[in-house]
């Protein structure tokens, strides 16, 4: 049992874009501050890209995250197009969509699955699922429903982790429409198990009230490329006007920044899409889910895995209306060579943990001049912040014990699915008692 | 039950794409493998994790200062085999990438690697500690890799 003053250190969190380290200070039974140190060692890709072909620098930011490589490559590409004014063909924009998709089914399910499930079950991993029964059934699902967002991921990019069929302009190389005609009957397959996924968390009694805003990209279906960028707090703006309301944070302790909106901590990924955009998920996922989708919108952070729950449901529903009109033809990518002046591109799409945003400063001869990214893990670093050191107040005035508090955080930094949020349990907390 | 091949997944410096290739893996082999192998220190799927004596250690990323040095000498100590995975592992790059940028830019970076403790220079694992094997790839190449693992299963005697 501890005393009234104490700290709380936790080493190697999960991997908020990489290794992360908290420090709650507690005195008088009341929490003095909370420090998410992202620890994760920077590899300096804005430097890395200056002075290269606009054309290939997606190919190096992919390389800025493993999981979600494809948003990184789509935003940008996206960045490049908007600079250079190339307009993707409708065709492009059916397999981009179709590509996010497969990355958003593959990267939720990991996250649902692996990551957050033990902590309904009480167990530590799913590695301890009994093999047979509900837990050994569900952890088929798993395997299943991550393939066929692989499936789906690779026959559109080439492959699903760093794709190789992409490019600026459109693709390299079309997909089998054959392929992609069996790839629907596995969604169709997996269907019901997605289904059984969303009533689980649906179920979960879970709850942390957040006083967050929610922001994320809005358009008429539900998409992940976005379009306007919205706020809980009433904003609505084309998304190159990011800039206009998102500030950076400096944190001295932390190798990444932190973001506020409009001055205030906010939330992106799928709890603001479900939020601010709800009513726009597919036409069969909101007659199926309606139970579902009418929770939203929510302030319960823990809502974020229902979120991401019902987007694979969604995933499937408009990646089947999109295979089921697909027509495939030729095309390549047609580029200039040079450009008359130096130009600005931004691009914004949305990953799977949240907007993603690329703006670009290309030179006349089509090399990259300067890049700056805002991803959504460090936009939402502020927000866990506050969010936790509130958490951990309502636990001590509770009277909650060390080892309860420690998993309640887990719990809470799960819920919002930090990049890679590898590690279903990865605190180490040392409590110094006092 | 028979012996299982106790193994330990470790990343550092690097976007941890290949661990994402690995739990991909486990969509067609988690059922096999879960009979064939202990998974004693592998963070993406549990937190009581336990360094000592592993048979095999794939660790994946390059490695950028003191204290990520520290725990791969720690993991060198506590296995048989050592596999670096991926390409920052094998060659340092793409995160080592800093190690070519021109006197300028390293410039600009200076007062960030000395806030945070950075190692002027990147290194691949080869550079710190013995490595046993090497699965390329960026990310790794997935079929190397199963080879390796069938590989470490009969040379462990886990199977025939």
């Amino acid at each position: 049992m501890h005393g009234k003053d104490f700290d709380i250190n936790i080493d190697n969190l999960s991997k908020i874009e990489g290794h992360a380290d908290l420090e709650i200070s507690i005195k008088n039974k009341k929490v003095q501050h909370v420090k998410l140190k992202i620890s994760e060692n920077k590899r300096f890709f804005t430097q890395a890209v200056r002075g290269k072909p606009a054309t290939g620098i997606y190919q190096i930011v992919s390389r800025i995250c493993g999981t979600c490589s494809v948003a990184h490559q789509t935003a940008c590409i996206e960045a490049v197009e908007k600079g250079i004014g190339i307009r993707p063909s409708d065709q492009t924009i059916a397999l981009r969509n179709l590509m996010l998709y497969g990355l958003n089914i593959r990267d939720h399910a990991m996250h649902l699955y692996l990551f957050c499930l033990p902590d309904i079950y009480g167990k530590d991993s799913v590695l301890e699922f009994p093999d047979d029964g509900p837990e050994h059934e569900l952890l088929h699902d798993c395997f299943d429903i991550k393939a066929v967002g692989n499936n789906l991921g690779s026959e559109i990019g080439g492959r699903a982790i760093h794709a190789t069929n992409t490019a600026v302009g459109g693709y390299m190389k079309m997909p089998s429409i054959d392929n992609l005609k069996k790839i629907a009957k596995d969604l169709e397959g997996i269907r019901e198990k997605t289904i059984k996924l969303v009533d689980i968390f649906y179920k979960c009694d879970f709850e942390h009230q957040s006083d967050s805003s929610f922001v994320s990209l809005i358009n008429k279906d539900f998409s992940y490329l976005g379009e306007e960028l919205a706020s809980s707090t009433g904003v609505c703006v084309p998304e190159a006007l990011f800039g206009d309301h998102l500030q950076k944070v400096v944190i001295p302790y932390s190798q990444a920044p932190g973001f506020e909106f409009q001055g205030k901590q906010f939330i992106v990924g799928a709890i603001s899409r479900m939020n601010l955009n709800g009513s726009k998920v597919n036409r069969r996922t909101r007659k199926d889910l309606s139970k579902y989708v009418g929770v939203f919108p929510s302030k319960n952070l823990f809502h974020n895995n229902l979120a991401q729950a019902i987007e694979i449901v969604h995933c499937i529903d408009h990646s089947l209306e999109i295979i089921d009109g697909l027509e495939i033809k030729a095309e390549k990518p047609n580029l200039p060579l040079k450009l008359e002046k130096e130009v600005e591109g931004i691009g914004a799409i949305e990953a799977p943990r949240g907007t993603l945003y690329y703006d670009l400063r290309i030179s006349p001869d089509m090399k990259i001049n300067s890049v700056n990214l805002v991803i959504p893990t460090s936009q939402n670093q502020i927000s866990m912040e506050r969010e936790i050191g509130k958490l951990v107040q309502n636990c001590l005035d509770a009277g909650m014990g060390a080892d309860k508090i420690h998993f309640e955080i887990e719990k809470l930094i799960r819920a919002y699915d930090p990049c890679m949020s590898c590690a279903t349990h990865f605190l180490k907390v040392k409590w110094n008692k006092e | 039950m028979g012996k299982k091949l106790r193994i330990g997944w470790f990343t550092f410096t690097c976007c941890e794409d290949s661990s994402i290739l690995f739990v991909e893996l486990l969509n067609d082999h988690y059922f096999e493998w879960k009979k064939l192998l202990d998974f004693a220190h592998v963070k993406v799927l549990k937190s009581k994790n336990d360094l000592s004596n592993l048979d095999v250690a794939f660790v994946e990323g390059a490695i950028s200062n003191d204290h990520e040095e520290k725990m791969l000498k720690d993991i060198r100590k506590n296995c048989k085999k050592l596999v670096a995975i991926g390409s920052c592992a094998v060659t340092g790059m793409p995160s080592a990438q800093r190690n070519m940028f021109d006197e300028t830019t390293k410039k600009e970076i200076a007062p960030f690697l000395k806030s945070y403790h950075l190692w002027e220079k990147v290194k691949k694992l080869e550079e710190i500690v013995k490595v046993d094997a090497a699965v390329p790839g960026c990310p790794m190449d997935a079929n190397l890799f199963l080879k390796a693992v069938d590989g470490y299963l009969k040379e462990f005697e886990v199977v025939k």
